[in-house]
């Protein structure tokens, strides 16, 4: 809908010695929310934005160098966890970093009578009695990440992955498209 | 990784590949995988072997690719597959020719940025005529035109302005003036093609000296100022315009 995220990638650009890891590159995210200073939720999310970007992220071959995201949001109309996701990939995509698998992120929400929405709106959040948001990866629809607001059973949790996993493969098709056009200028 | 999502890779030579896709090679190929970061895989490889770019790595049965974009085959030797992808930011590579600007001298030892992750390092000894007695003038913020004689990830980037003969074969100190802009690594590739025709269009143009560093770094120097500013804006729209629009940009400039 209406929610956007502006996604900007640095790296593998020189770490702070007390920052650098020997092996592998360290991974940094930045949340920055429209209005206000960031605060504990965006701790929060920046910290499963880092777990999912370092699964997909070939760490090993720069060594000891930074690699920092920033992520601005612009407007926010509901699943901007999964949009920050979506903008995460994209930058790291753009960047041309090595990356063993591309990821996406998909927002479910559980309404009170048992029905699954995709990509709800911030209307459709609230009401919603439990609200789902899955990152998954584009190597055969594996998981990444699952995060979950609000109380859900089990079942319905599996049922909504299954939908998020039909949903994903519409957005890596937009990916993919996307870069064509890039490649074909 | 199971093997009905690869496709074979002569299949999808010349078009744009995702990070994640597996590449399925023949099975006569005997595989060999030289992962180059950011190069362009110029060396030759022997009879059967199977050069393996950047862009891809081996994984398991096939070629996984880790960057977007096209992908290249050359048949020439045992064959080579990357993928050509648009990136602004330089990765290190043993034997590119890069430009570099001085930011420090160490005792014996410059720093040199070269745009990478960390700065790479150029002893005073490595310059053609250069003696204890006899040390190079180099100032900092000078620029030098070297290539790499270290690099790779585990350790910081070595620079020499001598190739391996002791010659200096136009690598060292690059003079006043000129101008030193930045552009894509994508460029760099096109311009550094043989017989390309950016820089031949230009030579008609006006005549002016040029020096271009493979971390995406460009010194111009014209007669004047003006000349200079102008072949600057060209190439850096180059990257932009389809071949029409240069030559329309062209003819009107040499027109005035």
């Amino acid at each position: 809908g209406d929610t956007s995220v502006l996604a900007g990638l640095y790296g593998p650009a020189e770490a702070k010695v007390s920052k650098e890891l020997p092996d592998r590159a360290a991974l940094e995210v930045l949340l920055r929310p429209k209005v206000g200073l960031p605060g504990v939720l965006e701790r929060s999310r920046e910290q499963l934005l880092r777990q999912t970007c370092e699964a997909v992220v070939l760490g090993v071959l720069h060594p000891r160098t930074a690699i920092s995201l920033v992520l601005q949001v612009l407007s926010d109309a509901g699943s901007l966890l999964s949009c920050c996701l979506n903008a995460a990939c994209m930058a790291l995509l753009d960047a041309g970093l090595p990356l063993s698998a591309l990821f996406c992120g998909v927002t479910c929400a559980l309404q009170p009578d048992g029905t699954i929405l995709l990509d709800p709106t911030a209307r459709q959040e609230q009401e919603a009695r439990a609200i789902l948001t899955f990152a998954i990866a584009s190597s055969e629809r594996k998981v990444l990440t699952a995060t979950t607001k609000g109380s859900c059973s089990v079942e319905e949790m599996q049922q909504c992955l299954a939908a998020a996993q039909r949903a994903a493969t519409t957005i890596f098709q937009f990916y993919r498209d996307s870069v064509r056009r890039r490649y074909s200028k | 990784m199971a093997a009905e999502r690869g496709t074979p890779a002569e299949a999808l030579v010349g078009q744009v590949v995702l990070p994640g896709d597996l590449l399925l090679l023949p099975a006569h190929y005997d595989e060999d995988a030289e992962g180059e970061r950011l190069r362009l895989s110029g060396g030759a490889a022997p009879q059967g072997r199977l050069l393996c770019g950047p862009g891809l790595r081996r994984s398991g049965a096939g070629l996984l690719v880790t960057t977007c974009g096209l992908l290249r085959h050359r048949p020439g030797g045992g064959g080579a597959y990357w993928v050509d992808s648009q990136q602004k930011r330089y990765v290190p590579v043993k034997g590119d020719h890069v430009i570099g600007i001085v930011t420090a001298k160490a005792g014996d030892v410059f720093r040199l940025d070269v745009g990478g992750s960390e700065p790479a390092s150029l002893s005073y000894l490595a310059f053609e005529g250069a003696t204890k007695r006899n040390r190079p003038n180099v100032q900092v913020g000078d620029l030098i035109y070297g290539q790499f004689v270290v690099a790779n990830k585990d350790m910081e980037p070595e620079m020499v302005c001598i190739d391996s003969s002791g010659k200096s074969s136009g690598m060292g100190i690059i003079g006043q003036d000129g101008f030193l802009f930045k552009v894509s690594l994508g460029l760099i590739r096109k311009l550094l093609a043989p017989k390309c025709e950016i820089i031949q269009e230009l030579s008609q143009l006006y005549p002016f000296e040029l020096v271009i560093g493979m971390n995406g770094r460009i010194w111009v120097k014209a007669k004047t100022v003006q000349q200079t500013l102008i072949i600057v804006n060209i190439l850096e729209a180059c990257e932009y315009m389809t071949a029409e629009q240069r030559k329309q940009a062209l003819a009107k400039l040499s027109g005035n």
